[in-house]
């Protein structure tokens, strides 16, 4: 330990070493000494409209080109970009007057699904051939913590006894979502789940899953009576407007859930770096950039399994309340409760 | 500021895409449908036969335990019976030994007395015997004397005399 901390000092200076000639370019490109860095950005902010009022046209497309990468980074378009080597067009199909174009979303969709696919037929392949004695290991065992974990925590707990015929259904979403909000954090990738209509379409796929729970648990009778809220006719004309808009807040809080963290995520990433750009200084990048977008980036690893994990435990949450066999009041302290 | 000004302004954020909708739609299901087969059947199966096996293994343990503490319980009854029956015959065993050695020593008492008896009784007729034999002896003896008397002096007195002193000498002696 002692050795490690007699060396500490020495890296540290090998470390200043390399990065002072680096400022310093730095603060060449704004003609100023390492002394005046602070009082040179600060004339360089303060300076901004001179700059953009002196050379208008230059300036401005300049600040805009930021937002620009930006909003091209996170949203959907037909060209699949690889930077320093050129960027794939993407077909554009029209049937019956509908939009149906391959875009980077559907493509990383697709790619997700092909992960999916490889790992699940290598993994079913497994369990098919092993016996219950046998213990699962590696890839295995680590999709297995997983499914488990979906299959007991999630979909048992929240669904009760009837778990097993939406099980499917929670597996298959929370390894899609999972994978989708990981494949935006992977070079050239963008995340399919930072889309408002990818993430639409799945809260729709939990909205009909909840309504036929109801309908199965309940009965159209049941679930008509539901409607009405449990109260006097007399107040029905404003009961059934409610409770039918109540049924489809869940699946629009889940829709823009899970939107809404993806696209922050990387709306943060993507600023923090282009800080550096805006003020044209390297310390910014060194010193604000580069560590705080690596720590956005890990939060975002983990807000990726997070909102795949609340996604999949909402959309079990929901069926479990809907085809409770439970009155009114409880299911509504439920909803209050959780 | 202009860039999250462009961020926001940007509808595009909230735009609907039916193409994107129609194919994100399309591609789950099928990855779906796909992994039902490939995957969750499989592995929800083993999962379950797994648990299954656990909690059958649970239950053999537990019946096991059951038996085995049953077993024990017997062990233990028939260990405590052993006792008392290895107690019981030992105590037999002693009180037969004791009656065998007092029914030996008395048969070898009375066995002795018989044969102290016998051999009084003989001792007895030997006696006898032998005082028949002295008897004949004597009376011999006595008829040679008394012939060895009348061949060396008849004197009646002296004889008379010489045999009772002889007389006397052997019933002395003979007591």
């Amino acid at each position: 330990m002692k050795r490690i901390n007699v060396l500490q000092p020495k890296a540290l200076l090998k470390v200043f070493a390399v990065l002072v000639p680096l400022l310093l370019n730095g603060y060449g490109i704004a003609a100023a000494s390492t002394e005046q860095l602070p009082s040179v950005s600060r004339n360089e902010v303060v300076a901004a409209p001179a700059v953009e009022a002196a050379h208008g046209a230059q300036a401005a497309p300049e600040e805009e080109k930021a937002g620009d990468v930006i909003m091209h980074h996170i949203l959907n378009n037909r060209v699949f970009a690889f930077p320093p080597f050129g960027s794939v067009e993407l077909p554009e199909i029209k049937v019956g007057g509908f939009d149906i174009s391959i875009t980077k979303h559907v493509v990383m969709l697709w790619v997700v699904s092909a992960i999916l696919l490889v790992i699940f037929s290598i993994v079913g392949a497994k369990y098919k051939k092993m016996t219950p004695s046998q213990a699962p290991k590696g890839l295995v065992n680590a999709m297995e913590a997983l499914v488990e974990f979906i299959r007991t925590d999630v979909a048992k707990a929240n669904i009760g006894k009837e778990y097993e015929k939406y099980l499917t259904y929670l597996l298959t979403v929370f390894f899609f979502i999972l994978l989708c909000n990981l494949m935006g954090l992977v070079p050239y990738g963008a995340t399919a789940t930072g889309n408002i209509n990818v993430t639409l379409t799945l809260a729709t796929f939990t909205f009909f899953l909840t309504q036929m729970a109801a309908l199965k648990a309940h009965g159209i009778k049941g679930y008509l009576a539901h409607l009405t809220g449990g109260t006097h006719p007399a107040l029905w004309i404003i009961m059934i407007p409610i409770e039918f808009i109540g049924l489809f807040t869940k699946p629009v809080a889940l829709t823009i859930r899970l939107f809404a963290n993806m696209t922050a995520g990387h709306i943060v990433i993507l600023s923090l770096i282009f800080i550096s750009f805006i003020l044209k200084s390297y310390i910014v990048a060194v010193v604000m950039s580069v560590p705080f977008s690596i720590f956005i980036y890990l939060l975002e690893l983990f807000v990726a399994f997070l909102q795949a994990f609340i996604f999949t435990m909402l959309s079990a949450l929901f069926i479990g309340l809907a085809s409770a066999h439970e009155g009114h009041d409880e299911h509504e302290a439920g909803v209050a409760s959780h | 500021m202009l860039t999250s000004g462009v961020i926001l302004l940007a509808g595009s954020l909230l735009s609907p895409e039916p193409g994107l909708i129609f194919w994100t739609a399309i591609t789950f299901i099928l990855v779906l449908l796909i992994l039902k087969k490939i995957a969750w059947g499989p592995i929800i199966t083993a999962l379950q036969d797994r648990e299954k096996g656990i909690q059958s293994s649970i239950d053999r343990a537990h019946q096991a335990k059951d038996e085995s503490e049953a077993i024990l319980r017997k062990n233990r009854e028939l260990l405590s019976k052993a006792d008392a029956e290895a107690d019981r015959i030992l105590r037999e065993g002693k009180d037969y030994a004791e009656k065998l050695r007092a029914d030996i020593t008395e048969k070898a008492q009375s066995e002795a007395k018989k044969m102290i008896a016998s051999a009084k009784d003989e001792i007895e007729q030997e006696k006898r015997r032998a005082l028949d034999v002295l008897r004949n002896e004597v009376a011999d003896l006595a008829v040679k004397g008394a012939e060895k008397i009348i061949k060396t002096a008849l004197d009646a007195d002296m004889q008379k005399k010489i045999v009772n002193s002889m007389i006397q000498d052997f019933s002395t002696k003979r007591n």
